[in-house]
């Protein structure tokens, strides 16, 4: 799979609560969250961006919170993938629980700017920045992250391994 | 090759002599948690499993907390899709508004999660519960949907951290300032990953309360789970309270840690992490008096006898500066009446505070103490992220509730000594 879209660059250490502030979790209606998705960190974020946008942040994206409306609200959003330097743990496994494609990639984040025209091989972990000509490589998804999407996420996971964990409710 | 604690407890959940960093084990889980934030979303992905029924309906916990009692409309809703969900599976643990508290301080209080236990939460902060001995740790809402249909979770061991606190604690330091200025020492992802382990003379000394405060904060580290291992301090906690059976672990003395973190305690002042992040902390002799408009008293982190106590014995007699408000919370319905039995909430009335019912409320932005743009507020609680607690021109500090107390009094932050 290719994807393609505008880079919007954001910084260090983007928290759930500035993907998607707390005081819209009274719903968990993606288009909704959607409208306001990396409000706090840029408020012109949900008005402006175009499907198959891509985030490019830096270390530590996704900390705090365990709200799955964060990767969701990404989604929702048009937005095609996420780049940073790093994840914090539970953002990590909501974006491939879901369906979000997120690539780890440290030099990619550094040298990416806003505007930036990308291109990403999905498969092969590539991204390619059209606008200055450079190409980066994200770190490989371990191998069982890898059987989480091939399945579809993980329900799907877990549906197919159902039989054989399910055990008898008393 | 040794096992550190963490690792004893996942090889067991796993049906497995021993287990190493990286590791990916299929762990049975003891307990799992959602609130009325989280919960909603499970409830949506588990009903697409196809599985009719929860793993153990003993064992799945459904705590609305975050936006109880309901801030809105919307809210009500959530709250309504918990509560039926909670009737339908004929969950044993759902906690009604009037009987409930927010879910870290609950959850041990009931004694529904104990020294040994695997515990996955749809909450960051569920990594408080490995204060008790317990592996516990945040998970997204499908991980919680896929954990309450088979009673299992795939996880990652964990790499330990582990740190080392020695001394006596001086008067109005304690679990808060120790987490927050370990937190400013390795950062805000110092411990990503990896399990943070709190040992040494002073964590040995530590009540229950300071470790829970301790454990509560070790996901803003970005650890994957806080853990102490327990002793008779915890053995004390857990009696006559445990739902279940509990195990106590201990790591073995060859056990590997990634790397080893030792403070000294004896020379600390209280904490204060400047916005925006928990890792910019200072010693509160020098936090400038900044002037601040509200505090908040309360959540999973600080919401606990011990610390409204501490809270109680700075404002007794005292009044609430003229600029701020006050917002005390308990932490749950329990605390709630023992604090009022104690005389605490009669301090806190006489002295200008307004006593909330037990919820999550203003420490994510929610309600019950939402700030305006410019507006400053300090806060027991655990984040101080741009916008956590209202518009994004606002400030939330962090400190532990005695300099809370002190800060009130005092309209901008002070230590306790400024006051007394």
């Amino acid at each position: 799979m290719i994807l393609q879209g505008k880079a919007w660059k954001f910084g260090d250490d983007i928290n759930t609560d500035l993907i998607i502030p707390a005081r819209y979790l009274n719903t968990s209606d993606p288009s909704e969250l959607a409208g306001h998705c990396m409000e706090d960190a840029d408020p012109e974020f949900p008005r402006k961006v175009q499907p198959g946008d891509i985030i490019v942040a830096g270390k530590n994206f996704g900390s705090g919170s365990s709200r799955e409306h964060a990767p969701l609200a990404i989604k929702a959003a048009g937005v095609s993938c996420v780049i940073a330097g790093s994840y914090a743990r539970i953002f990590y496994r909501n974006a491939f629980n879901i369906g979000l494609p997120i690539f780890e990639a440290p030099e990619a984040a550094e040298r990416i700017q806003s505007g930036d025209l990308l291109r990403v091989d999905v498969d092969k972990g590539i991204i390619t920045n059209l606008s200055r000509r450079e190409e980066y490589r994200a770190t490989p998804i371990p191998p069982f992250m890898q059987e989480i999407i091939s399945a579809g996420g993980l329900i799907d996971y877990v549906k197919k391994q159902k039989k054989q964990y399910q055990r008898t409710v008393p | 090759m040794g096992m550190t604690i963490t690792e004893k407890i996942l090889a067991a959940a796993a049906g497995k002599k021993a287990v190493r960093p990286g590791e990916l084990v299929n762990a049975k889980v003891d307990l799992v948690l959602g609130n009325d934030i989280t919960a909603p979303m499970a409830i949506q992905e588990f009903e697409k499993i196809g599985v009719a029924e929860v793993f153990d309906r003993d064992r799945v916990v459904l705590v609305p907390d975050h936006f109880v009692p309901n801030k809105d409309i919307k809210s009500a809703e959530q709250a309504k899709i918990v509560r039926e969900f909670a009737r339908r599976q004929k969950l044993t643990h759902y906690f009604e508004v009037g009987r409930m508290g927010i879910e870290h301080c609950l959850l041990p209080e009931e004694g529904l999660v104990g020294p040994g236990d695997v515990v996955v939460g749809a909450d960051s902060h569920t990594c408080t519960y490995g204060a008790l001995g317990a592996f516990s740790t945040g998970v997204g809402s499908t991980d919680l949907a896929a954990a309450m249909a088979l009673g299992e979770i795939w996880l990652k061991v964990p790499a330990s951290l582990k740190f080392v606190y020695s001394g006596e604690l001086p008067p109005w330091v304690g679990g808060k300032d120790l987490i927050l200025y370990t937190i400013g020492d390795i950062g805000v992802d110092g411990a990503a990953y990896r399990a943070m382990e709190f040992t040494g003379p002073a964590i040995a000394k530590l009540s229950m309360d300071g470790r829970f405060t301790m454990a509560n904060m070790a996901v803003e580290a970005g650890a994957k789970n806080g853990i102490v291992p327990p002793d008779e301090i915890t053995r004390e906690y857990v009696q006559g309270r445990a739902k279940r059976s509990y195990q106590f672990y201990a790591g073995d003395p060859d056990a590997e840690y990634a790397k080893v973190y030792e403070y000294d305690v004896s020379e600390m002042e209280p904490a204060v992490a400047f916005p925006h992040l928990p890792e910019n902390v200072r010693p509160v002799s020098a936090a400038g008096h900044v002037k601040i408009d509200q505090v908040v008293i309360g959540s999973c982190t600080n919401g606990r006898l011990e610390d409204l106590r501490l809270a109680a014995g700075v404002l007794a007699g005292k009044k609430v500066h003229p600029d701020v408000r006050l917002i005390v919370i308990p932490g749950t319905q329990k605390i709630y009446l023992q604090a009022l039995q104690e005389g605490l909430i009669k301090i806190f009335i006489e002295a200008g505070a307004v006593v909330s019912t037990p919820t999550c409320g203003p420490c994510l932005g929610g309600y019950m103490g939402v700030l305006a743009a410019g507006e400053r507020c300090l806060a027991t609680t655990n984040r101080n992220f741009v916008g956590r607690m209202g518009h994004r021109e606002s400030e939330v500090y962090l400190s532990n509730p005695a300099v809370a107390a002190a800060s009130a009094i005092a309209g901008c932050i002070v230590g306790p000594k400024e006051v007394l």
